[in-house]
């Protein structure tokens, strides 16, 4: 029986499992950086070795100067901002839309979109590879952004969230006076700030690794985002085979520094509503 | 300051088969100055018209007006109404501050003059420490007072209060009712305050219009209500305990109703009611005796302590004077002349 296990010893059996899935969770992560601090023929004479031995930042060096990582990372820094910014926009106002407003047809448009989301982009990649090359909009930010813009995830995130909203909040605003965008600028969206941040978070991520789209529709090198120039570094010769390696350390660091900064609200964003405040 | 009409309002929710009424063809007239209660069971419709005066439901028949005016059509921005709700409602992400200076921000007012006003109305409800912290800081009565403030603000025709003391424990509603009365002798405006409980609607409303499945059943002064209830249903909504009823035909004719107060009820060895003593509450200053008798009969008396109070199992009769008897229709319920 549970209770007849001592407590000490469950204690060591829970951190003993924690511990074993962190590995599990860190070791491709320490894999990489051992293998980008490496040269090129250590790495090629030695590739299953991962003790911090002989480091040099050569790797590292070389993968930003082939690869036009510095380039690259300006791109990602902007299509990531943009498309961030506005799909938190974008959601706002869509989500204030479907949980505040009336409206005539408002539930078969709420099912319509929800309905995009049983579609995977996988499908749809092709046709709008040929609409958006029908703009001239290849090898362009327009072309890696604007597609970007509307998240029927991020409508329906913060929806839920201000469906949580007491009715009474709407109502008192309204007899102040307020009318619906100052209630959603001072009101709605303030109160949807945890939310919102994870929602800002998510799609920065999304962005900065997407891999699929910019590969469809970028093929000249200004316009590169950083995964696709990674995927330049990996056609590397067989004896610099981990400069690839060096280009995804310079490509997490940004991420990394954004997950040291906005951790909490990370954190607070997908326990949002799971604990009454 | 502002008179308030409700000319045959109804208001029916859902359609067809699923259509409910919520209030029926109500006429009431709240006139300036008033502290008009709406009291009533949960779910007899006086939030509703509570609601449909503030703009936040439309009749769906009837007249509305507010100083003479219809103002059916008219957004609940323009109305000139405030209103404190149950929840309080109050910006949870604002201090108390900005929280009741936020229908003057609304309505463009310049920031020292809000800062000005708002400081004004902390001060007549005593928040005046309380102005940088935020709601989630504050306790549920000083919450209240704040929603009280946000209303207060803005110098409206007329207050709304939908149970705005139900939140509160009973210490604390007792003393905030003391204030509300205050506040409104204080402001001179027309209020309208709905609740369930009894006790603030005799304490605190200069009329009480008391409603049921939707519809008017009095509207009278407290005392008015109490003294002379216009139906069985008044006769047992208001006071604690209730008004005794009698089986029709116990006294007089088979078609009446006999209503007694339990104060008014006195054991008495002559008396012509017969119940046998089944409780008996000792509150102190007072015995509530709870006895049964043939016929359904359930009674309630009050005693005082120091009487000699019979013993639970006892067979007791009672007596009332003729003049405290309550007569009612023994089918419709309504009072009898």
């Amino acid at each position: 029986m549970r209770a007849d296990v001592p407590h000490g010893l469950r204690r060591v059996g829970r951190y003993s499992l924690l511990a074993l899935v962190s590995a599990v969770v860190l070791f491709p992560i320490w894999a990489v950086l051992m293998q980008a601090f490496k040269s090129g023929p250590d790495a090629l004479n030695h590739p299953e070795s991962l003790l911090p031995t002989n480091l040099t930042l050569d790797t590292v060096r070389a993968a930003w100067t082939e690869g036009e990582l510095g380039r690259a990372l300006f791109n990602s820094v902007v299509v990531a901002v943009v498309v961030t910014i506005c799909v938190m926009l974008v959601s706002l106002l869509s989500a204030f839309a479907f949980s505040f407003l009336q409206f005539p047809g408002k539930g078969v448009v709420f099912v319509a979109f929800v309905a995009t989301m049983l579609v995977p982009a996988e499908v749809t990649v092709v046709v709008n590879r040929r609409t958006v090359e029908s703009w001239g909009w290849l090898n362009s930010y327009q072309g890696l952004i604007i597609p970007s813009l509307a998240s029927t995830f991020g409508m329906l995130l913060l929806r839920q969230m201000f469906l949580q909203l007491p009715k009474e909040l709407r109502e008192a605003a309204s007899l102040d006076g307020v009318g619906n965008m100052r209630f959603l600028w001072e009101v709605a969206a303030p109160l949807s700030r945890p939310t919102l941040g994870a929602l800002g978070l998510f799609t920065f991520l999304g962005t900065w690794n997407a891999y699929l789209w910019p590969s469809q529709i970028i093929k000249d090198r200004d316009h590169r985002t950083i995964q696709i120039a990674l995927e330049g570094l990996s056609g590397a010769q067989i004896n610099r085979f981990n400069l690839v390696t060096g280009g995804l350390v310079i490509a997490s660091l940004p991420i990394f520094a954004m997950l040291v900064v906005f951790q909490r609200q990370l954190v607070r964003g997908l326990t949002a509503g799971a604990v009454k405040g | 300051m502002a008179q308030v009409q409700l000319e045959h309002i109804s208001k029916v929710f859902g359609e067809g088969a699923d259509a409910t009424t919520a209030v029926d063809d109500v006429s009431l007239t709240i006139d300036d100055h008033e502290f008009m209660i709406l009291l009533g069971p949960s779910g007899c419709g006086k939030s509703t018209l509570l609601r449909m005066v503030a703009g936040l439901e439309d009749p769906t028949s009837g007249d509305l007006l507010i100083d003479g005016l219809r103002v059916n059509d008219v957004e609940p921005k323009l109305r000139d109404v405030a209103m404190v709700f149950q929840s309080y409602a109050l910006y949870p992400h604002k201090t108390v501050q900005r929280n009741i200076e936020f229908p003057l921000k609304v309505r463009g007012v310049s920031k020292a003059e809000r800062a000005k006003e708002a400081e004004r109305a902390a001060e007549v409800l005593g928040l005046t420490d309380y102005l940088r912290r935020k709601p989630g800081q504050l306790s549920g009565g000083q919450r209240q007072r704040v929603a009280l403030a946000r209303a207060i603000v803005r110098r409206p025709a007329v207050f709304l209060m939908d149970e705005p003391l139900s939140n509160l424990d009973a210490k604390l509603r007792g003393d905030t009712r003391a204030e509300l009365v205050d506040l409104h002798r204080r402001l001179n405006s027309t209020f309208i305050y709905v609740t369930h409980d009894q006790v603030e609607a005799m304490t605190m409303g200069t009329r009480v219009a008391v409603i049921n499945k939707g519809r008017i059943e009095q509207v009278g002064s407290p005392q008015e209500v109490y003294d002379a209830p216009a139906s069985t249903f008044v006769a047992q909504f208001i006071g604690t305990p209730p008004m005794n009823l009698l089986p029709p035909g116990m006294i007089g004719a088979s078609d009446v109703q006999i209503g007694v107060r339990p104060e008014h009820l006195r054991v008495d060895p002559s008396g012509t009611i017969t119940g046998s003593v089944r409780q008996l509450e000792h509150l102190g200053h007072e015995v509530l005796l709870l006895a049964e008798g043939d016929g359904g009969l359930h009674l309630t008396a009050r005693i005082a302590p120091h009487d000699q109070v019979p013993g639970v199992g006892d067979v007791v009769r009672f007596t009332a004077d003729e003049r405290f008897l309550h007569r009612f229709d023994a089918a419709t319920g309504v009072r009898l002349p």
